[in-house]
């Protein structure tokens, strides 16, 4: 039961990340082409899912904006993991003030949700992907940080650490050669669950009109789009929606496996 | 137990203090001149200088941040620039929207999501446990504003049962009801998956004790050991998820379903005075939001120090 939550993760995953490869070669019509005859089309046929009110194909709104999707997920989890990591293993390894720091830190950053630092960031500089990257990874930031600082004290109290600091080793190296490599689990597994909450952040603030701009396709900006035809074609609200929802369906089961994979302990418990 | 109060004091002071210095900075340092960006470059240099005054520009940064900062503490918000109304007003108006709909889709979550917890918890390995972990899995997948809009093509679209937006006002108390039903649900599904996850763990967690086992071995009823040793055990986790659930859905749930269902809320005051540049509403807006949070977090850990004595004597989180 717990490996066909995994498997079901890994397929939609890959099938997410096949829609985006694929996408970059092929779609079935061009992403950009305004068809105004061919507006509002029901599933089927030429265009599998129909087309939106310009007339553009919905498969090929879809698969451009899988690419969207995870390009803002990977730039977000990116930003977080090289800011948020290396001060994580430094709270850890250096204690004490340093660690208040840290802590004093992440709850500035928690008590801006990347929502509302997307609205705050929006204010200053106008709305545009770079902008909800920067508020979504700053919260991300945030979150490697506490993650990599919890997972860190718990392997500097394992004997092994102890004993190479007894045998000389400095601070640095210890993190580095065994640390790291021990928090490693713990950070694949929060970096595809910050990864599906990516996806989610990103298409709600593009559903606000915050995020990715048009003309590029996102599904977030297509559920705006469909909301005000939605009751004539409700297939243009539905399609969308269920896209975002398989995508971090898929990474939320694929971190789920991945944590009882990577540590049986908690598997009874989750 | 008073040091431990009083270092959560001083750090939520703290945080807040830097919040605020953040929310300054961000409005009106960096942008150079707030009231170019307010009113853009085609802007008429008396109405610049105009609105330079108002918004005390002429002073220096920190004179204008501890002014900014005594006001706040006192209460005295500043004026919309597009509104031409003082922020307090429009807040206190907004939030006869914000505060009950949160508070709606919090209870509802809970009322789900409570029992399903416990009974996925007591089924562990069943048909039960495996039907409220399906659903907590698509529960939290599935964006808010999107099940919104489904709610809206069923409820309001199919049915003719709910308004699909807009919100008549507490004077007519039935409408108004109805008015918030499906953002409370769109918002209450999400906060009831994450919610039945914890209590199900929780009461896992708890059930595999020592105390319950002897509870047990006394004879005492399956019943008997949920409801006097369990739930009461397994509350100081879910507690915690609550408050957190609540700044959740306080700070960013109810900005984005507001602007689905056009709820005039506090989220939707914020995004309005995004789009129209109105950066006075902005920073006041922000940092109540913020406040907030930091208050409700507070709380929470009192909370739970009460109920669970153990953070306080270990290093804390």
């Amino acid at each position: 039961m717990r490996n066909a939550g995994l498997i079901l993760g890994l397929c939609l995953t890959g099938l997410l990340a096949a829609m985006a490869l694929v996408s970059f070669f092929w779609t079935p019509f061009p992403v950009d082409e305004v068809r105004i005859a061919a507006r509002f089309r029901p599933p089927g046929g030429a265009n599998w899912l129909g087309t939106d009110h310009f007339g553009r194909d919905i498969v090929s709104l879809l698969m451009v904006g899988a690419r969207n999707s995870i390009a803002v997920g990977a730039v977000v989890i990116g930003l977080g993991m090289l800011v948020g990591v290396p001060v994580g293993l430094a709270a850890a390894a250096r204690g004490g003030w340093a660690d208040e720091w840290l802590s004093r830190a992440t709850d500035l950053v928690f008590a801006f949700p990347a929502i509302l630092s997307a609205f705050l960031i929006t204010a200053l500089l106008g709305p545009g992907v770079v902008n909800a990257i920067l508020a979504i990874g700053i919260f991300n930031m945030g979150v490697f940080a506490r993650v990599t600082r919890g997972a860190a004290q718990a392997v500097w109290r394992r004997e092994f650490v102890r004993a190479a600091l007894a045998l000389g080793r400095g601070p640095v190296a210890v993190t580095l050669v065994h640390v790291l490599p021990n928090v490693l689990g713990v950070l694949t597994v929060q970096a595809t669950i910050s990864f599906a909450a990516a996806i989610l952040a990103e298409a709600s603030l593009s559903y606000l009109g915050l995020g990715i701009q048009p003309p590029a396709p996102s599904w977030g900006k297509m559920l705006h789009d469909a909301q005000t035809f939605m009751l004539l074609r409700p297939s243009l609200a539905i399609i969308p929606g269920l896209a975002i929802a398989l995508a971090v369906l898929g990474l939320n089961l694929l971190g789920d496996g991945l944590r009882d994979l990577l540590d049986p302990r908690l598997r009874r418990s989750r | 137990m008073i040091a431990f109060l009083a270092r959560r004091l001083v750090a939520t002071l703290a945080t807040l203090l830097a919040a605020s210095v953040v929310v300054f900075l961000v409005l009106e340092v960096l942008p150079g001149d707030p009231a170019l960006l307010m009113l853009g470059t085609e802007a008429r240099p008396d109405t610049l200088a105009a609105l330079r005054g108002q918004m005390g520009l002429d002073q220096p940064a920190p004179l204008r941040y501890a002014a900014w900062l005594g006001d706040m503490a006192s209460g005295q918000f500043g004026v919309s620039y597009t509104y031409g109304r003082p922020v307090g007003e429009l807040v206190a108006e907004r939030l006869a929207v914000t505060v009950p709909l949160a508070l709606m889709a919090l209870v509802l979550s809970v009322a789900v999501a409570l029992p399903l917890g416990i009974l996925a918890a007591a089924r562990h390995g069943g048909a039960g446990d495996w039907g409220v972990m399906v659903f907590s899995q698509l529960g939290i997948s599935v964006p808010g504003f999107w099940t919104g809009m489904l709610l809206v093509l069923l409820f309001s679209g199919q049915l003719g049962w709910l308004p699909s937006g807009g919100f008549p006002g507490w004077g007519n108390p039935g409408a108004a009801f109805a008015a918030l039903v499906l953002p409370a649900v769109s918002l209450a599904f999400y906060e009831a998956a994450i919610f039945a996850r914890v209590t199900r763990s929780a009461v896992l967690d708890t059930l595999r004790e020592d105390y319950v086992r002897t509870a047990r071995a006394k004879g005492l009823g399956w019943r008997a050991v949920l409801w006097r040793h369990v739930l009461r055990n397994a509350l100081a986790p879910v507690v915690t998820i609550l408050g957190l659930q609540f700044s959740f859905l306080w700070a960013a749930g109810t900005l984005v379903i507001e602007n689905v269902f056009y709820l005039p809320g506090m989220g939707r005051l914020l995004y309005q005075a995004i789009t129209q540049r109105d950066l006075i509403v902005v920073r006041d807006v922000v940092m109540m939001l913020v406040g907030v949070v930091l208050l409700v977090n507070l709380a929470v850990d009192l909370l739970y120090a009460a109920i669970d004595p153990r953070p306080r004597a270990g290093t804390g989180g």
